[in-house]
C-alpha cells in the first residue's frame, strides 16, 4: 500500500466535499484536512431544500451534515466564504479569493453545478437561493415553474400544498425525461394535476417578462414568481484553468483521478469512467456525491479499487415518494407491479433480459430489495416480474438471486 | 434533551445528548456515531439506519407505522424482535437513558 499523503485540500464545501473530510477521518488518515467553501455554511443536504426546508420543516440546522463542533473535534479545517481562485498544479498549492495559499499533497475537487438561468427567474441550489424564493412565497402568488424534472417539480408541490397557484411548463413531451420511464413521468405528472398543479407539457416558453411568462403559442401567463429548474452546468473552470481535461464535467478514469494523479473530481462536477454502464456519465445525486467521497477517500489511503456504487436516487412531490435504484436511462422494456391506481408500484426496467434498474412509487422495500440485488450484480427476468403475483422479496428469499 | 447510547457490534459505547424532537437517527450522525448510515435522512425510506433496541428497556417508544414495518423485512442485518428505524424513534424526556445497538451492516 502506498504511503498517504500528508495533506488533503478539499475545493467545495458541499456534499461530496465534506463526506471526503468524514470518510478520511474515518478510515484513519492523520495528515491535515482542509475544506474550502464558496458559502458561508459548513456541509449541508441539499435534498431538502425543495422538501423540508422550503415547507418550513427543518431549519439550516437540520440540514447540516455534521454538527459544528465535528470539525474542529476531528481537527478538520473549514474555510468557509472564501472560494479556491486558482490550482497551481507546478507548485502544489491553491490560491483562495483572500488571498490565503494551502499546500496539498492531494487535492480534491467537489465543486459542484451551478444552475442554468434565464432572466426574471429565480433559481434553487442553494440555501440562499431557498430563502429568496421562500420570502417571495409569503402572501398568495401566482407560480410559474419553468422545467418538469426533480427540482422544479418538487418546488411545484410544496408551493401548491401552500395554497400557491401553480403552474409548471416544460419544452420536452414529458416530465423529467431524463431520469425516469414515461409511466413514472405520467403517473408524477397526473399526482400534480390531482392537487391542482397545471402542468404543460411540449410547451415552450418565449420570453420572462416583468410579472408575466409568455409562451411560444402567445398564451400569457401572469405571475408573481417565476422559478426556473432546467438544469446545471458542472463547476469545471478552476480545474480548466489549471490545464485539467474537461468537458461537461472534469474528466476523470475510474478511479476518479483527473490527468493528474494527486487531483481527483468527485459528485455533481465530475464525468467519470463508469465500470457499470460503460463510458463516461455525470450523476447528480447524493448516492454520487456520498460514494465517489468514500472511494477517493479510499484511494488517499492507498486502495487500488476504482469507483463501482450503484446509482440511486428518491425525489418527494405530493403523496409520491419515488426511489429508484439503477440506472433505467437506455431501457427497452418495462414491467409493471403492484398497484398503479392505488399510488404504490414498481416499474422494473430491462435492456433485453438484463434488469438495468427499478423505479418505485410508495414501494419502498421494493427499491431496497432492488438496490441490493443490482449491487450484488444480480438480475431477474422480465417473464419471471411479469407472472401474477410476483413480488421482489418472496423472490429473493427463494435464493433465485444469482446473477 | 435525552442521554442517548449506541453500542458497536464490537461493544465500544457512544453516549450522546439528543434535542427534544430530533431523532435518534439524528442524534447518531450529528455527533458521528458509526453504523447509522440513514440514506435518506430520515424518511422512512431506505432502511440503513436500522438499530436493535436494548432488550432491557422499559421506555416508551414511538408505535411502529407499516412503512417501517415493511423497511425492516429488507434490512442488511436481519431482523429481530426489538429491530427499529432509527429515524423513526423521536426523542423526548421520555425516553432518556435508551440504549440501541448498532447492526453489522446497513447496505
Ligand atoms: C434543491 C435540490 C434538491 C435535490 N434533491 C435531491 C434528491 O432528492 N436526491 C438526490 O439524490 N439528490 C438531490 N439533489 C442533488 C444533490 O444535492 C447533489 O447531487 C449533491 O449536492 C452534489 O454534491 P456535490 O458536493 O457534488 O455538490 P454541491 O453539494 O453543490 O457542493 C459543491 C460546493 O462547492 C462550492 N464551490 C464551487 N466552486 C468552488 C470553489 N472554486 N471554491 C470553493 N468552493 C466552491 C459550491 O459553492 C458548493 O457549496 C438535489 C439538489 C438540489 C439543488
Ligand atoms: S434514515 Fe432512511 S429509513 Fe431511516
Amino acid at each position: 500500500m502506498a504511503a498517504a499523503s500528508s495533506s488533503v485540500v478539499v475545493v467545495g464545501a458541499g456534499h461530496a466535499g465534506g463526506q471526503v473530510a468524514v470518510s478520511l477521518r474515518e478510515q484513519g488518515y492523520r495528515g491535515s484536512i482542509t475544506v474550502v467553501g464558496a458559502e458561508p455554511v459548513a456541509p449541508y443536504q441539499r435534498p431538502p431544500l425543495t422538501k423540508a426546508y422550503l415547507a418550513g420543516k427543518t431549519d439550516v440546522e437540520g440540514l447540516l451534515m455534521q454538527k459544528e463542533s465535528y470539525y474542529e473535534d476531528n481537527d478538520i479545517e473549514l474555510v468557509l466564504d472564501d472560494p479556491v481562485a486558482v490550482i497551481d498544479r507546478a507548485a502544489r498549492v491553491v490560491v483562495l479569493s483572500s488571498g490565503r495559499t494551502l499546500v496539498f499533497g492531494d487535492l480534491v475537487l467537489a465543486t459542484g453545478a451551478t444552475p442554468r438561468t434565464l432572466p426574471g427567474t429565480l433559481s434553487l441550489r442553494t440555501i440562499a437561493d431557498t430563502d429568496a424564493v421562500r420570502a417571495r412565497l409569503d402572501g398568495p402568488s401566482r407560480v410559474v415553474v419553468i422545467g418538469a424534472g426533480f427540482i422544479g417539480l418538487e418546488f411545484a408541490a410544496v408551493a401548491r400544498e401552500q395554497g400557491h397557484d401553480v403552474t409548471v411548463v416544460e419544452a420536452l413531451p414529458r416530465a423529467m425525461a431524463r431520469a425516469v420511464t414515461a409511466f413514472t413521468s405520467a403517473h408524477v405528472v397526473a399526482e400534480h394535476e390531482k392537487t391542482g398543479v397545471r402542468v404543460l407539457l411540449g410547451t415552450q416558453v418565449k420570453a420572462v417578462r416583468t410579472g408575466a411568462v409568455e409562451l411560444a403559442d402567445g398564451t400569457v401567463l401572469l405571475a408573481d414568481l417565476v422559478v426556473a429548474g432546467i438544469g446545471v452546468v458542472p463547476n469545471a473552470e478552476l480545474a480548466a484553468g489549471a490545464g485539467l481535461t474537461v468537458g461537461d464535467g472534469i474528466v476523470v478514469d475510474a478511479h476518479l483521478r483527473t490527468d493528474d494523479p494527486s487531483i481527483y473530481a468527485i459528485g455533481d462536477c465530475a464525468r467519470f469512467s463508469s465500470t457499470r454502464t460503460g463510458g463516461r456519465i455525470r450523476l447528480e445525486s447524493v448516492q454520487n456525491a456520498t460514494d465517489q467521497a468514500t472511494c477517493v477517500a479510499a484511494s488517499i489511503m492507498g486502495s487500488a479499487e476504482p469507483y463501482t456504487g450503484l446509482p440511486w436516487f428518491w425525489s418527494e412531490q405530493h403523496a409520491v415518494k419515488l426511489q429508484i435504484a439503477g440506472l433505467v436511462d437506455g431501457h427497452d422494456h418495462t414491467v409493471v407491479t403492484g398497484d398503479p391506481d392505488g399510488g404504490r408500484f414498481s416499474v422494473f426496467c430491462f435492456r433485453g433480459d438484463r434488469l438495468l434498474g427499478v423505479e418505485s412509487v410508495n414501494k419502498p422495500a421494493d427499491y431496497m430489495l432492488a438496490r441490493r440485488l443490482l449491487s450484488a450484480g444480480g438480475t431477474v427476468s422480465p417473464a419471471v416480474v411479469a407472472a401474477p403475483g410476483f413480488d421482489l422479496r418472496t423472490y429473493l428469499q427463494g435464493g433465485a438471486a444469482a446473477a | 434533551m435525552a442521554k442517548i447510547t449506541y453500542i458497536q457490534t464490537d461493544g465500544t459505547s457512544t453516549i450522546v445528548d439528543v434535542k427534544d424532537g430530533d431523532s435518534v437517527m439524528r442524534g447518531a450522525k450529528l455527533n458521528g456515531v458509526p453504523g447509522i448510515v440513514a440514506e435518506c435522512g430520515g424518511g422512512a425510506s431506505c432502511g440503513t439506519c436500522h438499530v436493535y433496541v436494548d432488550k432491557d428497556n422499559t421506555r416508551p417508544l414511538s408505535t411502529m407505522h407499516a412503512v417501517e414495518d415493511e423497511l425492516l423485512y429488507c434490512t442488511a442485518s436481519p431482523r429481530l424482535d426489538n429491530s427499529r428505524l432509527s429515524c423513526q424513534i423521536p426523542v423526548s424526556d421520555d425516553v432518556d437513558g435508551l440504549v440501541v445497538h448498532v447492526p453489522e451492516k446497513q447496505i
